[in-house]
């Protein structure tokens, strides 16, 4: 796979164009998406001005709260011969970006195999199955085997808070817990530690422990974690398989209504 | 050598014979036959290594999540593990007991599970044996073979599997692997659509299960001296009861039975089930050997399962099983039949229990509306006892304050039947070993003996015939004399 190397900063590239200081519809600047026009306000990413256009294209640690973070790559798009990162990069005038394509979506299926085995992902007996972004993806993006060897880490439970378990087989590292707990709830209860193959998420606290905080089943870092690591406890399989977010319809549905900005 | 020929006298006189389920082969059944040295066998060790190391699995995780994960443990039958799992934790989040609507939600799920198992056991795995000889071709010894020579009986035999199979999806959620009995009762109602299409096949399921009960009897009454003797020992019989001593697969008390038919244990409520059973670890077998412990481990092991709860139980709670039960009885002068080919004949009479069950039970409007979950003081602890196709089966959780699992023991219904299984094997190859040479016959009567017990084995779920085994032969020095092994 090819990186994204040279992927300019917010702001770093020259204006694609000058001529939408009024919001006309015709005057506003264009990319080609899949062959379709998608217009964009200066500075908007592809995927923000896609999804306003009502295009989606998969991401999972982008959120509409948060600004862009670009690591988990799902959003790959190819611009001009190069795979750039569509949460993170900005229109431009005329690009023609192909996302919807059996080479694109053939890169996010080996993303997602390789998160499938770089954690402890059991699906079958997880409670966020129907609910979790990473297997609805995958649903969606027909990975239908591991591909690569399971790592097989060995990532102990946190339990210790009454109200919410930490299952950390599951963290795929997309950070959205540690953005919300520092940037909404003003607590910074998450950060992840470490680099490449060691990357892990820790709580901050002298023991280590979630209990020793004091995070709450209220903040919004409670209900961000797109897969299966923070957990309200007790809840379980309370609501049936089958009834559940992206059992019914794909995620590049569900996700268009959701979480729109 | 480490092989220890534990219930003969001169054990450095035996010779071994091991016909092995083979555990170097991935899904092999491994029997060790033990021979003396007149060439009798003297005992027989089936080695089973399917059941290691669940609590791994499970110890550390939530407790809510148990009753799902443990379907994964057992892929023979699913439902059962996911009902018990439920029923231990009931306790822990103080749901005793749980609403009408749950236990009733649950019972169908329960009893459908039931149905499909014996039609499977009974129509995919046994009939073609039992229709066929156990020495007939071994390519006419399935399903298809049954569909071309007894189309009715197949179709018959498909459609109740499906049937259960249906009743499962419509509680649990999914036809395998559902979801749907959590700790404190159960997340959904019976849909009213899903009713109707069970309520209008019930009264056709009650008449087909009623042929197979015939079908059963009748090979059973066509060569009594095959059916009678085969593989045939006394021991004491296991099962729940329902309070008033009637038949009953999702909740009851436990009762012994001994070989004679005296009951001489009875009213042990499930929580208590430690202080009835003792589980014995022998060194030479993965799966342990429980034993009532007041009786002792030679006297005190028990057979589980469809012949046991026939006879372990007072009546049976719907007419038309018990009537069969009544024949039943009467084909054996009322003593305890103990061939384990009366298994069969057993196990359809519960199958018609079931499909009885379930009609009576689809009209009951707690199915469809009601409170679904109950709670109450939280408990460190629980245990769960149900029923399940092929026997009884425990679930014993300890769960902490922070709401993992600490620890857990699972006895499955195959541990239960561990000793008495062995038994068989002993018997019928003292009857069918002749001299040095494991042949093929051996080899198939050996199969039909081990498969009248319905053991959860992955190598018990292949067509008749078709067994995996591996054989061994040796003397009384260990070496080698014969083996033979058959891929399934
Ligand atoms: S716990 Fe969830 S939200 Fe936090 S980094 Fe891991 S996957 Fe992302
Ligand atoms: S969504 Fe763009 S990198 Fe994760």
């Amino acid at each position: 796979m090819s990186a994204s190397h040279g992927r300019p900063k917010k702001g770093s590239l020259p204006p694609g164009g000058t001529a939408h200081s009024a919001k006309g519809a015709q005057t506003s600047a264009t990319f080609l998406l899949d062959g379709q026009p998608v217009p964009f306000d200066e500075g908007q990413t592809i995927l923000e001005a896609a999804r306003a256009a009502g295009h989606y294209i998969p991401h999972l640690c982008w959120h509409p709260d948060f600004p862009p973070h670009g690591s988990c790559k799902l959003c790959i798009v190819k611009v001009a011969g190069r795979h750039v990162s569509s949460c993170a990069m900005p229109a431009k005038d005329g690009w023609e970006v192909e996302s919807n394509t059996p080479e694109m979506n053939g890169e996010r299926r080996a993303l997602l195999q390789m998160l499938f085995v770089e954690g402890n992902h059991f699906c079958p007996s997880c409670e966020k199955s129907g609910n979790c972004q990473l297997q609805a993806l995958a649903y969606d993006l027909e990975m239908t085997t591991p591909r690569f060897n399971h790592f097989f880490p060995d990532r102990p439970v946190d339990a210790t808070h009454p109200d919410v378990l930490l299952d950390f087989n599951r963290c795929i590292f997309c950070e959205l817990c540690v953005r919300a707990s520092r940037d909404q709830d003003g607590k910074g209860v998450f950060a992840l530690t470490n680099r490449g193959i060691h990357k892990h998420l820790v709580v901050n606290a002298e023991s280590g422990c979630l209990g020793d905080t004091d995070f709450s089943k209220d903040d919004a870092a409670a209900h961000i974690c797109p897969v299966g690591v923070i957990l309200e406890k007790r809840v379980g399989f309370a609501v049936p398989i089958g009834q559940r977010k992206y059992d019914a319809r794909p995620i590049r549905v569900v996700a268009m209504e959701e979480d729109k900005p | 050598m480490p092989f220890e020929l534990e219930t003969a006298a001169n054990r450095e006189n035996l010779r071994r014979v091991a016909i092995d389920p083979v555990s170097r082969v991935e899904g092999h059944g491994k029997v060790t036959l033990l021979l003396d040295e007149a060439g009798i066998v003297q005992e027989a060790r089936l080695h089973i290594v399917e059941f290691r190391g669940f609590e791994a699995f499970i110890q550390g995780r939530p407790y809510w999540e148990v009753p799902v994960m443990v379907q994964r443990l057992c892929g023979i039958c699913p439902v059962s593990h996911h009902l018990v799992a439920a029923k231990a934790l009931d306790r822990v989040v103080g749901a005793v007991p749980v609403t009408p609507t749950a236990e009733k939600m649950r019972r169908l799920m329960h009893y459908g599970q039931i149905l499909q198992s014996h039609a499977l056991h009974f129509f995919h795995l046994a009939s073609p044996d039992l229709l066929f000889g156990f020495d007939s071709e071994v390519g006419r010894r399935n399903i298809v073979g049954v569909a071309q020579a007894h189309p009715d009986i197949a179709r018959q035999g498909v459609l109740l599997r499906k049937f259960g199979q249906e009743v499962i999806r419509a509680t649990a959620g999914k036809r395998i692997h559902g979801t749907a009995a959590v700790p404190g009762g159960i997340n959904r109602h019976l849909a009213p659509e899903d009713r109707e299409l069970l309520q209008g096949q019930a009264d056709q399921m009650v008449a087909w299960s009623r042929a197979a009960v015939d079908l059963a009897r009748r090979l059973h009454e066509t060569d009594p001296a095959l059916y009678d003797r085969f593989g045939r020992f006394d021991s004491g019989l296991m099962s729940l009861v329902r309070a008033d001593g009637a038949l009953e697969l999702y909740d009851g008390h436990l009762r012994l039975r001994d070989a004679a038919g005296t009951v001489v244990v009875d009213g042990v409520a499930d929580q208590d089930y430690a202080r009835l059973i003792t589980e014995e670890v022998k060194p030479w077998s993965y799966m342990k050997f429980p034993y009532v412990t007041a009786l002792g481990p030679e006297a005190g092991w028990y057979k589980v399962g469809p012949l046991a709860r026939v006879q372990n139980c007072d009546f049976i709670p719907t007419p038309l099983a018990e009537a069969e039960r009544q024949s039943f009885l009467a084909y054996s002068g009322r003593a305890v039949q103990h061939a384990p080919l009366a298994y069969h004949w057993a196990r359809m009479i519960e199958m018609l229990h079931a499909a009885e069950v379930i009609r009576d039970l689809l009209p009951d409007p707690d199915l469809l509306a009601g409170e679904t979950m109950a709670g109450g003081p939280r408990r460190q602890e629980g245990v769960g006892i149900i029923e399940a196709p092929r026997g009884t089966l425990i679930h014993h959780y300890q769960v902490g304050d922070d709401d993992l699992v600490t620890w857990c023991n699972l006895i499955v219904s195959t541990t239960h039947n561990n000793q008495a299984m062995n038994e068989a094997v002993r018997r019928v190859a003292r009857q069918y070993l002749d001299g040095k040479t494991l042949t093929e016959g051996l080899l198939n009567h050996i199969e039909v003996a081990i498969r009248a017990f319905d053991p959860c084995l992955s190598c018990a779920t292949h067509a008749l015939g078709d067994m995996p085994l591996a054989v061994e032969l040796r003397d009384a020095a260990g070496d080698l004399v014969d083996r033979r092994v058959r891929d399934g």
